[in-house]
């Protein structure tokens, strides 16, 4: 895949090499989990857990976002690939709005124009 | 002619859409803000979901609401907020109020021989802000099974000697 041959390999299987992040990632598989599920499920201190999940996120293996105020933990992308792929997403998303609002100002376009033809007929 | 569309994150806080359109500015906007036709462009029909309602009074001070239904979803989903400035045919400014942290987006006109530059600004409260819209945006299922395929991937190469 395209986002390997970019990724940190090294950094990567450092992140996997300890079975409690395997078990972490395996976990997120099933479902998306607060830091403080994770720290839960592998009976572990908040604070040991963040800094497992810190690695997992280094090496783009998970990424975090603060909804409300629990941050929620997912496989995920390493951040500017997600980034340059939601960007990609937006732009679709606007460009075929645009194409519709193209076909919409063709329309009021030759509305203007008939109207200016009933004020000055063409020659 | 098809015009490109760009997009581009020009600062932590804020998202640029642009696109050039073949008519005078009065056209673009007319088109862009009369409810009627923002029920025809706004939901793409390539994205699968319908309005169920479009209500936009596009003036200084007044609201929009618009809603919709997509077969994925249970519930019809609002999206709603005020207009803050609007003077035709060269700006609207409006607010996202759906959920906390909306941007604060500003559409210009702006015509030049004939055709018109649309620039679409939105302004996130803060940087985690929009990476938290980045981040949430990113959960539907071609996000999730790209990253499925990634992990995959990874642990084919950590099995191999």
């Amino acid at each position: 895949m395209v986002q390997l041959r970019h990724a940190p390999l090294d950094v990567s299987f450092a992140a996997l090499s300890d079975p409690t992040r395997r078990g972490i990632l395996e976990r997120l598989g099933q479902a998306d989990a607060s830091i403080t599920d994770l720290a839960e499920t592998f009976q572990m201190t908040l604070t040991g857990m963040k800094k497992h999940v810190g690695v997992l996120e280094q090496a783009g293996l998970v990424t975090t976002a603060k909804v409300g105020r629990v941050r929620t933990c997912r496989l995920g992308l390493r951040r500017l690939e997600e980034e340059a792929a939601w960007i990609e997403r937006y732009r679709q998303l606007w460009d075929a709005r645009f194409d519709v609002l193209d076909e919409i100002v063709a329309e009021l376009n030759r509305g203007d124009k008939s109207k200016d033809r009933k004020e000055r007929p063409t020659p | 002619m098809r015009n490109p569309t760009t997009v581009e994150r020009t600062s932590e806080r804020e998202i640029v859409v642009t696109r050039t359109f073949n008519g005078p500015a009065h056209v673009v906007f007319e088109a862009w803000s009369r409810p009627e036709y923002i029920k025809r462009w706004w939901v793409p029909s390539s994205f699968g979901m319908t309005f169920v309602s479009c209500e936009a009074d596009v003036r200084t001070g007044g609201t929009y609401r618009f809603v919709f239904s997509h077969p994925a979803a249970e519930q019809p989903m609002a999206f709603f907020g005020r207009y803050i400035d609007v003077t035709p045919p060269s700006r609207i400014v409006w607010t996202n109020e759906e959920g906390a942290d909306g941007p604060i987006s500003t559409v210009t006109f702006e015509e030049k021989d004939g055709q018109t530059l649309l620039v679409l600004r939105e302004l996130y409260p803060s940087k985690q802000a929009l990476d938290d819209a980045i981040a949430s945006g990113s959960t539907g299922t071609s996000g999730a099974s790209e990253q499925f395929e990634l992990l995959d991937e990874l642990l084919v190469s950590l099995a191999s000697p």
